[in-house]
């Protein structure tokens, strides 16, 4: 494997077409392979399954043209036994294969396709590279449904009757973005039951789909699937929400297949003794929503339950937290720090350029004349060593450049291959195991620049070749080594906020062995979980939080600062100052990390009669309530509950997430305590995701009732003496009822706290729902964009427990990344300010994003612009914004770029 | 969960699995002193992720 420089001579020789599954079974691979361009490893396979040598011993085309030998066909399986102190299952899911099914005709019709197959027919790397056409004609469509809950939320049909969480939100997108591949206008028509869009900036999305992109929304179930045998159109059957029975052809259907456990999965975890559930998915509880059922094996995404993108990054990092906190005496003990040898000294030198230009295979070389360019380099000032290489960037190059650095006395390299983007931290460790500067280092990309864009002009790409090169050795002779600051890390948190999400948060830190303060600004510990009665598994919320509380307020490591509240803070990364203030007066924490997590609360509503009738709830309340043994829950013959009370609305247009699950929990308790009363829960659409779906179930076998309304039509609420009327339109019915309740209970929205003032002080952002903002919704989802600070728990989201700890497990990892480290190195390429040039005017300070330069006193008298370095990140937009030319970016100085404009002018060497 | 742990632990992890929580996981026991053995099945890392479009809210490439 190490040989190989995935040229692909070998994939273009092999004679053995095979389904490729990575796009999804539309397209065919080789038997020797790379799963797609940007695969990590670059290195190919062979799928012994398929290769005609390993069947028959006959062919081996790919080993007689592979340029490294890098084919050995006599490789056998080796078992390995590994010793480690934890597991962590990350083993994914299986998607549904709808072939089960015989109402969507899947295997005999040809335009209808998967979910996932969609997302290669849309994909640039496709089989069609995101042309959007259909499988049996290779015609754009024009008419394309999606079919939600394939193999999701049926009992009757697949066996899964839990639901699979992302295919609602996957289906809008598919849409959106068909709609934007498509050159003709496109309908897109989606059929579902519910549409289950709850996560953060999810039900805008919708929103916007709908109302903005045109979508359509059709809210029953397809019955019937028939192809046209000439046009291989397909015609859907349903029936409408009017009742009426419709049938509309469409060019293609896309079903939105579930996510199950393979059987495959359900043995390894046999084999591993852990326990799964009856959906074969890892059982877990919710206070511990990562650990299995033995000690030391963790689990992640989607085998824990079916899950999205964030929340599996989520759980993974919580994963890590608990796995950290087992084995943090063995922490570093296994580990290896690379050293490198001391570095040169050669500020003092001439310039003894390398450059090394690389043919890619044939990639640059097929188009470029790579040896002309080779043979200009050698006469370019400075330049005392030139070569040229099959693949720079191979394994043997790197020994051979390191080799030629130390034996030449070269003091600056040039490669003239790809982009920085990819290889640049590569041969930049080469130049350093060759005891050079990192920075010595500059590239030509004379691949994506030269012979990919001009691939049909080769004279003109080789001499943009012959251009790039110049201007790159010429840039190298000016620049110098750089040095890197490092900065110190206090190996200590600030968590804010003493909810389930902070206690957490502290826990996972402190087991780990560093220290936390944990302030909280109510007089006790806790947050909203102090009024909840139980998660959606049962857990008793009470004795749980009892358990936490007694062993945060026990942990030798964590200072525990109720009734107190963040007052200022200063600093960055590794070296935060915060003030807090509480009963004793100020105090000042210094400390290396930071979580939020403050939390969220309750809506108070002013509609139907609310905190004006002592018989209106809402779920805190009536946890609350039921917790006091209130004696009006268990007589009451008629309970109604309202949803989305101040959630999807105008003003507040996402989705609370929690109420619909926290609802169906309650009225399943009321028909179980009273089975002969009448329970109501008037809805937009029910959103129990995931196993919770098997709650909605229960709750619909006891007899719970359910009446969807819409926003333009909500329920009317009056008090009538002995009962509260509440009046409905019936969607079945087609008519208005009127409901006859002694209680009624609010599912009132999650809203966020007063978060602007943290975000001030901390210079975090929050959302126009004002949530916080996390750095990237998908692959940072715990973590600012302000380095050194996290955040978890409802600060971010109306989330349940589950989600809140394994968030906030997760802020304690990433946390710990930090924390783990004496110092930390942050990059050369910063600003710096000569300050005999500055004139203090702030305008450096206005422009930068990072606030990482100021103005301040540098001696007594004297103010000048300072720079932060370790909050710089070498944008240039203070240069940029200097009138004097005091402040620069270091490695981009005036000289060496306009050396490299000049060079480009100038007529060629 | 505890640390107070007397018996002499393994600094080392092994996660199995490699697409986005399982690198997630190694990356962050890595980053912080642990040793990772990262187990595929596949030839390559990246699991479903790689194989999907775009991702929204924003629309981001999900390569």
């Amino acid at each position: 494997m190490d040989k190989c420089i995935a040229c692909g001579e070998c994939a273009a020789k092999c004679p053995k077409k095979v389904t490729d599954t990575f796009n999804a079974g539309l397209a065919t691979r080789k038997a020797i392979y790379v799963e797609y361009p940007q695969a990590v490893p670059l290195k190919y396979a062979i799928d012994a399954g398929s290769c005609i040598y390993l069947k028959n011993g006959k062919c081996g085309f790919c080993a007689k043209v592979c340029p490294t030998k890098a084919i050995n066909f006599e490789e056998k399986p080796v078992s390995v036994t590994l010793q480690v102190g934890s597991v962590v299952l990350a083993p994914g899911f299986s998607t549904f294969d709808p072939q089960k099914l015989d109402t969507y005709q899947y295997s005999q019709y040809k335009n209808v396709i998967t979910s996932l197959e969609m997302e290669r027919l849309l994909s640039a790397t496709g089989p069609f590279n995101g042309h959007l056409v259909r499988p049996s004609d290779h015609r754009e469509p024009k008419k394309i449904a999606w079919l939600q809950c394939i193999g999701s939320r049926d009992i009757n049909r697949c066996d899964h009757g839990y639901c699979s969480s992302v295919c609602c939100m996957y289906a809008v997108k598919e849409a959106v973005i068909a709609k934007e591949h498509s050159a003709e206008p496109l309908d897109t028509a989606i059929f579902y039951m519910d549409m289950r869009t709850y996560g953060k900036e999810f039900e805008s999305y919708y929103k916007r789909a709908e109302e903005e992109k045109g979508v359509r929304f059709l809210r029953t179930r397809v019955h019937t699937i028939l192809e046209d045998r000439n046009t291989q159109d397909l015609v859907l059957r349903f029936v409408d929400e009017d009742g009426k029975l419709i049938d509309e052809r469409f060019d293609m259907v896309v079903l939105s297949v579930g996510m199950e456990t393979s059987k495959e999965l359900a043995a390894l975890a046999r084999r591993l003794e852990i326990e799964l559930n009856a959906d074969n998915f890892a059982a877990t509880d919710c206070f511990s929503p990562v650990k299995t059922s033995r000690d030391g094996i963790y689990v992640c995404g989607a085998f824990q339950e079916p899950k999205d993108i964030p929340y599996s990054v989520m759980e993974a990092s919580a994963a890590a937290c608990w796995a950290e906190a087992d084995l943090a005496p063995a922490r570093g003990t296994l580990t290896k720090t690379k050293t490198f040898p001391e570095e040169r000294q050669v500020a003092d030198e001439e310039a003894r350029i390398g450059v090394f230009v690389c043919n890619c295979g044939t990639n640059i070389g097929g188009i470029v004349n790579v040896p002309e360019v080779a043979e200009m380099a050698k006469g370019l000032p400075g330049v005392t060593y030139v070569e040229e290489n099959l693949f720079t960037c191979s394994q043997d190059s790197q020994e051979k450049i390191k080799d030629i650095i130390e034996k030449k006395g070269l003091n600056r390299v040039v490669v003239a291959a790809c982009t920085p983007r990819t290889h640049e931290a590569l041969f930049q460790e080469t130049l350093r195991d060759a005891g050079l500067n990192k920075y010595l280092f500059e590239m030509a990309n004379i691949r994506n620049q030269c012979s990919w864009v001009h691939s049909k002009e080769k004279d003109a790409a080789t001499a943009k070749a012959k251009d790039l090169v110049r201007m790159a050795v010429a840039r190298t002779r000016l620049i110098n080594s750089l040095g890197q600051p490092t900065i110190s890390v206090e190996p200590s948190a600030l968590v804010i906020g003493g909810g389930i999400a902070g206690m957490t948060s502290a826990l996972g830190l402190a087991d780990q062995g560093y220290q936390v303060y944990l302030v909280e600004k109510e007089g006790q510990l806790g947050g909203n979980a102090r009024a909840l009665l139980s998660t959606w598994k049962g857990d008793n919320v009470g004795e749980r939080l009892a358990e936490m509380i007694a062993r945060v307020t026990g942990h030798q490591r964590i200072a525990v600062h109720t009734a107190t509240s963040v007052k200022a803070s200063s600093g960055f990364i590794g070296n935060f100052e915060t003030v807090v203030s509480g009963g004793g007066g100020d105090k000042v924490l210094r400390h290396g990390a930071v979580v939020v997590a403050t939390g969220a609360e309750e809506y108070k509503p002013k509609e139907y009669l609310s905190g004006r009738d002592p018989r209106v709830f809402t779920h805190l309340q009536l946890d609350q309530a039921i917790a006091a043994g209130d004696p009006r829950l268990d007589s009451a013959d008629t309970v109604v509950f309202i949803q989305c009370v101040g959630s999807r609305e105008e003003e507040r247009p996402y989705c609370s997430k929690v109420c619909c699950t926290h609802s169906i929990k309650a009225a399943i308790r009321f028909k179980e305590r009273k089975p002969d009363s009448q329970v109501f829960i008037i809805y937009r659409d029910i959103r129990t995701y995931g196993q919770r779906e098997y709650l909605y179930k229960e709750a619909r076998e006891k007899g719970v009732i359910f009446i969807r309304y819409d926003l333009d039509e909500k329920p009317e609420v009056s008090d009538k003496g002995d009962t509260l009327a509440v009046v409905v339109r019936d969607h079945v019915l087609g008519r208005k009822i009127e409901l006859h309740a002694n209680l009624l209970v609010l599912a009132a929205a999650i809203v966020p706290r007063d978060n602007e003032t943290l975000a001030q002080m901390f210079k975090l952002s929050c959302n126009s729902d004002k949530f916080f903002n996390e750095a990237h919704a998908k692959l940072r989802p715990v973590e600012f964009a302000t380095a050194g600070i996290f955040l978890a728990g409802m600060a971010h989201y109306p989330k349940p427990i589950e989600e809140s700890i394994a968030q906030a497990a997760a802020a304690a990892s990433r946390a710990a990344v930090t924390l783990s480290k004496e110092s930390i190195t942050v990059e050369g390429v910063v600003s710096h300010v000569q300050q005999f040039m500055c004139r203090a005017c702030g305008e450096c300070e206005r422009a930068c994003p990072f606030n990482a330069i100021a103005v301040q006193e540098v001696e007594e008298g004297l103010r000048a612009a300072v720079v932060k370095e370790a909050l710089c990140k070498g944008c240039g937009m203070c240069a940029v914004a200097c009138p004097t030319g005091a402040a620069s970016v270091r490695h981009f100085g005036d000289r060496s770029v306009l050396t490299m404009v000049e060079t480009a002018f100038a007529a060629e060497a | 969960m505890k640390s107070d742990n007397s018996r002499k632990v393994q600094g080392s992890v092994m996660v199995v699995g490699s697409g986005i929580a399982g690198m997630q996981t190694a990356l962050d026991l890595a980053d912080s002193g642990f040793y990772v053995y990262l187990v595929e099945k596949s030839p390559s890392i990246g699991g479903v992720m790689a194989q999907l479009d775009k991702t929204f809210p924003t629309n981001d490439c999900a390569m």
